[in-house]
């Protein structure tokens, strides 16, 4: 009898092992999980892409090989990790090294410029472009004007008429 | 039947507007060119007073924010480096020794140039690196010295004269005291 029941305990017991190991096998597989969460090269390259290390100058961070930038990305995988947006990252890398990491200036101040000339000098060239092309394309109307009625004229230039008379003549 | 091709002449106000916006823009690339074309600041130059945060740990006298004029009547050291510039461990280690020989008399203030705090710090340990250090942010102070590279080192005197500049790495620790002891006889 006591036997059946040191039996019956010891069953107990296992299954309770059994059941301690399944939780934590869950537990570090949910672990596992979480590391999955470390953002990729993508979406690092994705945040880096707006930005250019002040050291090597006009290089995208994503492309840029020095130790510099590689230390710059761990640093934006860090924040992408932390479950910050692309624009804090920025915010983050402005207010720590200025506004010339950015690959696209702020629209502030006269940064309007960048934006706002280029189209506009674009749009104007097109309309004078426009313009000149009509006035090219149009025929010129020549005063086409009978004999008759320039003789009728008062300004009638007498040179004129006596040089079309004498080609009459000729002919 | 005549037809007679008029133009349409632009109106004089917009004439005038166009004409001083090209003029406002001129006096804006100007200004931007000229200021650009400066140069760096000079040898002999009466340096305006500018201010540094420094890193919790690396404070001057518990300050975290030091100005230039915090300085007046010492001998300022300022060195420019990054813990991703290897030249620049070249002379760290004489650095700190010059610090430590010069015991507050001159000042040594380290500006960490377009470098990220946990490998800043790092490399300061390694060095074992102990005088006033902080972020070039917004590198603004390294925009105003106009630097080249890193490492570079700025000396400025008790007036706030900048009276010398030595780019790359220190050699050995008796150029640095060489320097120094142009200002402190």
């Amino acid at each position: 009898m006591i036997n059946i029941i040191l039996t019956k305990h010891f069953l107990r017991i296992t299954g309770y092992t059994f059941l301690l190991a399944i939780s934590f096998a869950s537990i570090s597989t949910h672990f596992a999980y979480a590391q999955d969460d470390i953002p990729t090269d993508d979406e690092v390259n994705e945040v880096a892409k707006g930005l250019y290390c002040p050291v090597c100058e006009n290089t995208p961070l994503d492309v840029c090989p020095t130790e510099a930038c590689k230390q710059w990305r761990n640093v934006i995988r860090t924040q992408l990790a932390e479950g910050k947006t692309e624009e804090e990252i920025k915010q983050y890398f402005v207010d720590y090294y200025g506004d010339r990491v950015l690959a696209e200036p702020p629209r502030t101040g006269l940064n309007w410029l960048i934006y706002v000339l280029p189209p506009a000098l674009i749009l104007l060239g097109a309309v004078w472009l426009f313009k000149n092309f009509q006035a090219w394309t149009k025929p010129k109307v020549v005063e086409s004007v009978s004999i008759q009625e320039r003789s009728d004229d008062s300004s009638t230039d007498k040179y004129i008429s006596q040089l079309e008379e004498e080609l009459k003549k000729r002919n | 039947m005549s037809e007679i091709n008029q133009r349409k002449s632009v109106p004089l106000w917009i004439q005038v507007l166009i004409w001083l916006f090209i003029a406002a823009l001129l006096v804006l690339v100007g200004s931007t060119l000229s200021k650009r074309q400066q140069g760096r600041i000079q040898t002999g130059d009466k340096l305006p007073d500018f201010s540094v945060t420094l890193f919790s740990g690396y404070e001057f006298e518990g300050k975290s924010e030091v100005s230039l004029s915090d300085f007046a009547g010492k001998v300022v050291v300022l060195n420019f480096w990054a813990s991703w510039c290897k030249p620049c461990e070249q002379e760290a280690a004489e650095l700190e020794e010059a610090w430590r020989f010069y015991n507050g008399e001159v000042i040594f203030l380290g500006m960490d140039y377009v470098d990220t705090e946990p490998e800043a710090r790092t490399y300061l340990k390694k060095f074992q690196i102990t005088y006033p250090n902080g972020p070039d942010l917004r590198t603004s102070l390294s925009q105003m010295f106009r630097i080249t590279g890193v490492p570079e080192t700025y000396f400025i005197d008790q007036q706030g004269v900048l009276y010398y500049i030595k780019v790359g790495p220190f050699l050995s620790i008796d150029e640095i005291k060489s320097i120094i002891e142009q200002k402190l006889q």
